[in-house]
C-alpha cells in the first residue's frame, strides 16, 4: 500500500535563473490540464453551492430566493423517496459485490490452471457499455411470459412477475404471494424493478472488484502462506487470518469506491427500467436529471445536487474515520 | 488436493457461466428470427438469421433519419479518439511536471488536482451543462470532448510511472545538452509507454461508453453517439428482440476486441487504482 516515490528525479540545476525557467516550464506543462479541471470539476462545486440559492439560473436573470429551493426539496416527498431508493440501491450493490468478488478472488488465487482465462472472462462485463449490457438484462428481466426470468420462475412453479416494470416492493410481493393482502407501505422494501437493477449492477461491476482484489492478494508475500501451510492451517484459516486482515486496505478502498459509485448511478437505472417507469427506481441522480430536462427547475435540481454532494463527501469521510483504525496496513 | 482443485474449478465454472450467460444469450437471440426470439423456447436458433445485423444497422434510420448506426459509430470513434489524444497530452505534460520538475506550489497544486477526483461528475452536470451552453457548444462535437480533456487519475498514473525513472537517465541526457522538452518526448514518454497505454485505453473506453453526458448536450440526430443511438433504438424497437440484441452485439464488439487485444493494460490500470489508490 505504499506509494512512496522510489527515486524522485529532482534535477537541481543550481543557478536561480534556470530555476525560474524551470518553474515557468512546469506551469506551462500543468496549464492544459489545470484549465479544464478548474472549469469542469472545481468551479461546478462552487456553482452548485451558490446556484442552489437562486431560481432561474439557466436564464439571463437569476434571482436570489434564499433557502426556498431547499425548502421545496426537503419539504416534498419526491426527494425523500429518491433518497430511500438510492440507499436501497447502495446497500444492495456495494456489500454484495465486495463479498462476492472477494470469494471469487480467493478461489482464483488458489494457483489454479487457467487463472488468466477466468480473469479475462470475469472482467468482460466491466468493459461492456452499460447501455448495451442493460438492454440485454432488460429482456432477461422482461415482463413477457417468455422472458428468461419468467421462464425460470415457471420452472419453480412461481407466478409470473413484472420484473423491471414492477413498482411494488419485494417484501410486499412475497407477503401477497403467501396470502397477505394488506401490507404496510413502509415495509414494502425496494421495488422488484430496483432489485433487477441491483442484480445487473453487481454483475456489471464485479470484474473490477475481482481484479483489484487479485492485485491486492498477489501483493501478499508467499512466505506468509507457506508458514501457515507448515503450521497446518486449512483454507478457511488462511483466508480468515491471513488474506482477510492483509487485504483490509484493499477492501476499505473498494468499499469507498463502490459506495461513491452506487450513489452516483444513473445509466444502469435509466436504461434497465423503461421510460414509462413508475418512479420506484428514481434515485437522486435520476431526480436531478428529470428536474433539469423535463421541468427545467434548475434551482430544485441544484439543491438536490448539493445535498447529494454533501452526502457523498460525508459518507466518504465517515468511512475513512470509522475504518482507519481497523484497517491493517502492512 | 486434486479433488479440491476440481471443486474449485467447478464452482468457478458455474460462476463463469452465470457471468457470461447474458453475452451468449445475446448472440444466440441476435441470430434468431423475430417470432422465435419472442418465443424464447430454445437456446440456439433453429435457423441462423445473420441478416438481423444489417437490419439493425440500417434500423437506426427510424430514430435518426437518414442515418444508420454507421454514423453513430463514426461520431463515437471521432469523439473518443479526440478525447484520448487530449488526455494523453495533458497527462503526459502535467505528469512530467509533477514528477520531474521543481517549482513553487508543487505539493499544493498536486493536492488540489487530487481533490478534484473526489468530485462526482453526476453532481456537477447542471453547472457543466450551463457552461457548455455559455460557450455556445451545445449540440456540437466539442461539447462531447471539452469536459474530458484532463483527467486526474491519468495524470496520477503518469506521475507515478515517471517518478520511477532513475535519475541517472536525466543527468546523462542533461550532460548531452538535452532540454526538458526533448527529454520528455524522446526519453521519458517512450519509457512510460505502458502507463500511457493504460491511460489511452481508459480514456477511449470512458468516452466510448459514456451516455449521460451525450444525453444532455446533444440533440441533433446527425451527432448522436453510439450509446445514445442504441438507447433510443432500444426504446423504439422494444419488441424486436433479435434486432435489439444484434444492435447491442455490434456496440459491444469493438470494445471486446480492444479489451482482448490490450487486456494487460486494462488489468494494470485497475490494479494500479487498487494498490496505489
Amino acid at each position: 500500500m505504499s506509494s512512496q516515490p522510489k527515486t524522485l528525479i529532482t534535477p537541481q540545476i543550481g543557478a536561480s535563473r534556470t530555476n525560474t525557467r524551470e518553474s515557468f516550464l512546469a506551469y506551462a506543462f500543468i496549464l492544459p490540464a489545470a484549465i479544464p479541471l478548474l472549469l469542469f470539476s472545481l468551479y461546478p462545486i462552487a456553482a452548485v453551492f451558490f446556484g442552489s440559492f437562486f431560481k432561474d439560473v439557466d436564464t439571463q436573470t437569476p434571482h436570489f430566493v434564499g433557502l426556498a429551493n431547499f425548502d421545496a426539496v426537503l419539504g416534498g416527498r419526491e426527494f425523500w423517496h429518491s433518497l430511500l431508493v438510492t440507499v436501497y440501491y447502495v446497500l444492495g450493490v456495494a456489500p454484495v459485490a465486495i463479498i462476492l468478488s472477494f470469494l471469487i478472488a480467493t478461489l482464483l488465487h488458489q494457483n489454479i490452471l487457467a487463472r488468466g482465462m477466468y480473469r479475462t472472462a470475469f472482467f468482460l462485463p466491466y468493459v461492456t457499455s452499460t447501455v448495451a449490457a442493460a438492454s440485454i438484462f432488460r429482456w432477461i428481466f422482461g415482463i413477457s411470459q417468455r422472458s428468461v426470468a419468467n421462464i425460470v420462475f415457471n420452472w419453480f412453479g412461481l407466478p409470473q412477475q413484472g420484473w423491471v416494470q414492477e413498482p411494488r416492493g419485494i417484501f410486499e410481493l412475497i407477503a401477497n404471494h403467501f396470502g397477505a393482502t394488506e401490507f404496510p407501505l413502509w415495509a414494502a422494501g425496494p421495488s422488484l424493478a430496483l432489485c433487477c437493477v441491483i442484480v445487473f449492477s453487481i454483475w456489471h461491476m464485479l470484474g473490477f472488484n475481482i481484479v483489484v482484489f487479485l492485485a491486492g492478494i498477489s501483493a501478499i508475500s508467499r512466505d506468509v502462506y507457506e508458514a501457515a501451510d507448515v503450521d497446518g492451517a486449512n483454507w478457511w484459516q488462511k483466508t480468515r487470518y491471513i488474506t482477510l486482515p492483509l487485504l483490509s486496505p484493499t477492501m476499505f478502498f473498494l468499499l469507498i469506491i463502490s459506495v461513491i459509485r452506487s450513489f452516483q448511478s444513473f445509466n444502469d437505472i435509466y436504461i434497465l427500467t423503461p421510460v414509462e417507469r413508475t418512479n420506484s427506481t428514481q434515485n437522486l441522480v435520476l431526480l436531478i436529471v428529470s428536474k433539469m430536462r423535463e421541468g427545467g427547475d434548475y434551482g430544485f435540481a441544484l439543491a438536490v445536487s448539493f445535498i447529494l454532494f454533501l452526502i457523498i463527501m460525508g459518507l466518504t469521510l465517515a468511512q475513512v474515520r470509522l475504518f482507519e483504525r481497523q484497517v491493517h496496513y502492512q | 488436493m486434486m479433488v479440491r482443485r476440481l471443486i474449485v474449478h467447478i464452482v468457478l465454472l458455474i460462476i463463469l457461466g452465470g457471468m457470461l450467460f447474458p453475452f451468449a444469450w445475446m448472440i444466440s437471440t441476435s441470430l434468431k428470427s423475430g417470432p422465435e426470439a419472442e418465443r424464447n423456447n430454445r437456446f440456439l436458433p433453429t435457423q441462423v438469421h445473420t441478416e438481423n445485423y444489417p437490419s439493425a444497422w440500417v434500423g437506426a434510420r427510424r430514430i435518426a433519419p437518414p442515418h444508420t448506426f454507421g454514423r453513430f459509430f463514426l461520431n463515437s470513434l471521432g469523439v473518443a479518439l479526440c478525447v484520448t489524444g487530449f488526455v494523453l497530452m495533458t497527462s503526459l505534460l502535467a505528469g512530467y511536471a509533477f514528477a520531474c520538475l521543481q517549482f513553487p506550489g508543487r505539493q499544493v497544486i498536486f493536492l488540489l488536482f487530487m481533490a478534484t477526483m473526489m468530485v462526482p461528475f453526476e453532481v456537477t452536470i447542471i453547472p457543466n451543462f450551463l457552461t457548455i451552453r455559455t460557450l455556445h457548444l451545445y449540440n456540437s462535437y466539442a461539447a462531447l470532448v471539452v469536459p474530458w480533456i484532463a483527467n486526474v487519475f491519468s495524470i496520477f498514473l503518469v506521475r507515478q510511472f515517471m517518478m520511477g525513472i532513475p535519475r541517472d537517465y536525466f543527468d546523462a541526457a542533461r550532460i548531452d545538452g538535452c532540454t526538458h522538452f526533448q527529454f520528455l518526448f524522446q526519453i521519458a514518454a517512450p519509457m512510460a509507454a505502458p502507463a500511457l497505454a493504460t491511460v489511452a485505453l481508459f480514456a477511449f473506453l470512458g468516452s466510448w461508453n459514456s451516455f449521460l453526458w451525450p444525453l444532455l448536450v446533444i440533440d441533433d440526430p446527425s451527432k448522436y453517439v453510439v450509446q445514445y443511438g442504441l438507447a433510443l433504438y432500444v426504446q423504439e424497437e422494444s419488441n424486436s428482440f433479435n434486432l435489439l440484441m444484434a444492435a447491442s452485439a455490434m456496440v459491444i464488439a469493438p470494445v471486446v476486441v480492444l479489451y482482448l487485444l490490450a487486456q494487460r493494460y486494462f488489468v494494470e490500470g485497475v490494479s494500479a487504482v487498487g494498490i496505489k489508490g
